[in-house]
């Protein structure tokens, strides 16, 4: 009987010569990773094993990115006691403020994944490498003790969804837009236990950071992981970001899919998931343009370069409405650089967005823009449970970053399509904030001459 | 083993961000977690609950984030099991691998109310419904996670693993 790709990697990392669904394996790991909420609950916990070293201190990572920069007493000590044993065990990926960025922004971009790896990390979103043809997966903190003395996890092999993408996005649509459709369309407990496996002829139209953005929310559906083929477009992304030799995995032409979906990527609009569940999803045009107090841009959803080009696309030229805030956070250090260099960190704060150092901070409700009693945000975040980012009283939107800009402008929740045609407003594409950092420049450039 | 307590009743998706709120995640204490465990679906929770009482949660219990701290917080609260109709699985993942009894049993669930008694043996994995007067059977748990949970968690299970292959490793020496 046929793999998925799911299955074939956890085959490979756990020596066996198939593997089918339901069955429970122990498989090697090729990193394991954690941050400053979970990585303290785990080093406890690992103290507790009685073994003396990790089993591979380069295949450990640790982030501290929730409370970070520290918030805190009590997150300054958590800080401390994960620094304090990245030092002790000789951590080599131990990331401190200056080089930090959101987890599942950095690790990709510090090449500690790639294709056809095997990856866990005490954090749910640790299925956004499965962008890069890998498969991740978030545990909790035990799991990730247990791994870092073992180097190993048990999984249950889980069955999969195959979700066929076809034809191509237009206008402001994009691959938030995608995932969001998808956990409407399947609910949130929809691909529960299951592998969303991504496929066809859509697939190749998708850049890499909005694949990151869709296998980011596969748990947001209840997936155990999320994953695209490699392609050319994987290929060199990886050549980019790391010299090490990967083995890239395809599905069998006889894998069995419990379930068959399609998606005709022409047909989506800018979706917006209304409190209080990633799956209460509406497109924008059936959306209530409900009045907005804040606006986050950002996130390990959300906060890489092509997001940023997007948003300054829309705010440049523009002021945020009066009494909004707009908050935008650049994903890692690098990224941030890249958007001073581009001149989007410019675009925004003149705007009348600030821009925020690299953290997980209001996404979860932690610091950084928190809501009060009554208020609404629109957020290109993950999740938009009860209190998620404030008070239990306080409402998140999920959208897209050209949603998020457009609404930031408006002063609620709007169309970026409607904002960008309002009169005294240039003609603006998607196209031209996405084609690398060449062309962001040069849009960056167009703009202000 | 058998446990008996009242009953907490809530809804399906119950998110990790309710059973214990990110404010309150710069702490990895079990105490002060649990004395905040519930607090953003259910005020009274922390006050009213006595050791042995039970959670009954719908489907895709546990949904959201990964921190463990949500069953941490549950356990140490004095919760005995949490009976859901599905959980979300990295909190099932968590519950196992730190002790925390959990059995998935939606007949169970609809029956219950709150503050119905509810009798469990865990080891049977039977649920007697008291007040209802009614008794249901759940899930059994693989084999497998049956061995993490008579280990008493998966640190433990962990450390005779590792003490068994040293000590083979030695042998072969």
């Amino acid at each position: 009987m046929g793999m998925t790709m799911s299955q074939k990697i956890l085959a490979a990392h756990a020596g066996l010569a198939s593997v089918e669904a339901g069955q429970l394996i122990e498989a090697r790991l090729d990193l394991v990773l954690g941050n400053d909420i979970t990585a303290p609950v785990a080093i406890r916990e690992f103290g507790r094993i009685g073994v003396e070293a990790v089993f591979d201190r380069k295949k450990i990572a640790l982030v501290p990115d929730h409370f970070t920069p520290n918030k805190d007493i009590k997150s300054a000590e958590q800080c401390k006691m994960m620094r304090d044993f990245a030092h002790r065990m000789d951590i080599e990926n131990y990331f401190e403020i200056g080089e930090m960025g959101i987890e599942h922004a950095l690790i990709p971009e510090r090449g500690l994944v790639l294709p056809g790896e095997l990856v866990i990390g005490a954090d749910s979103h640790t299925c956004t490498y499965g962008a890069a043809g890998a498969f991740s997966t978030g545990v909790g903190s035990t799991d990730m003790a247990a791994a870092m003395a073992s180097g190993t996890a048990w999984f249950k092999v889980p069955a999969a969804i195959r979700v066929t993408l076809e034809g191509e996005m237009r206008g402001w649509t994009s691959g938030k837009d995608l995932i969001l459709h998808l956990i409407g369309l399947i609910g949130v407990d929809g691909a529960l236990y299951r592998s969303l496996e991504f496929a066809g002829p859509g697939v190749a139209t998708l850049s890499m950071d909005e694949r990151f953005t869709i296998a980011n929310m596969a748990i947001e559906a209840g997936a155990k992981n999320g994953i695209f083929p490699v392609d050319e477009k994987t290929r060199a992304w990886a050549a980019s970001v790391s010299s090490r030799p990967y083995t890239a995995v395809e599905p069998d032409a006889d894998a069995v899919y419990e379930r068959e979906l399609r998606i005709d990527l022409s047909a989506l609009t800018p979706t917006v998931a209304f409190p209080h569940l990633p799956s209460n999803t509406k497109s924008i045009g059936a959306a209530e343009k409900l009045r907005v107090d804040q606006v986050v841009i950002g996130s390990c959803t959300n906060g890489r370069i092509e997001d940023l080009r997007v948003a300054a696309s829309i705010l440049r030229g523009r002021r945020v409405a009066k009494g909004m805030r707009c908050i935008v956070f650049p994903a890692t250090q690098e990224i941030y650089l890249a958007a001073l260099r581009e001149g989007l960190v410019e675009d925004l704060v003149k705007a009348g967005a600030v821009v925020s150092t690299p953290t997980c901070g209001p996404c979860l409700g932690g610091h950084m823009g928190i809501l009060a009693k009554g208020e609404r945000a629109i957020a290109t975040t993950n999740r938009n449970f009860v209190g998620r980012m404030g008070h239990t009283e306080s409402e998140v939107y999920l959208a897209s970053p050209a949603v998020a800009a457009a609404s930031a402008l408006a002063g609620r929740l709007a169309d970026p399509e409607e904002i960008m045609k309002a009169p005294g407003h240039g003609a603006f594409t998607k196209a031209s904030t996405a084609a690398g950092t060449a062309a962001g420049t040069a849009t960056a450039e167009r703009e202000k001459a | 083993m058998k446990t008996r307590g009242k009953t907490f009743k809530y809804g399906d998706n119950i998110d990790t961000d309710v059973i214990i709120p990110a404010r309150h995640l710069n702490s990895i204490d079990p105490a002060e977690l649990a004395s905040h465990c519930m607090e953003d679906i259910d005020k009274d929770f922390v006050s009213k609950v006595r050791k042995g009482d039970v959670i009954v949660g719908g489907s895709n219990f546990g949904c959201g984030s990964s921190r463990e701290h949500a069953p941490i917080a549950i356990k140490a609260s004095g919760v005995a099991c949490v009976v859901a109709s599905s959980f979300a699985r990295i909190f099932y993942r968590n519950a196992i691998n730190i002790g925390l009894p959990i059995l998935e049993c939606p007949e169970a669930v609809a029956a219950a109310s709150s503050g119905d008694e509810l009798e469990i043996d865990l080891s049977a994995g039977t649920i007697r419904n008291v007040t209802k007067g009614a008794d249901f059977k759940a899930q059994p748990y693989p084999e497998f996670m049956r061995s993490i949970m008579d280990a008493g968690g998966l640190i433990e299970y962990t450390r005779s693993r590792l003490a068994s292959k040293g000590a083979a490793a030695k042998t072969a020496r």
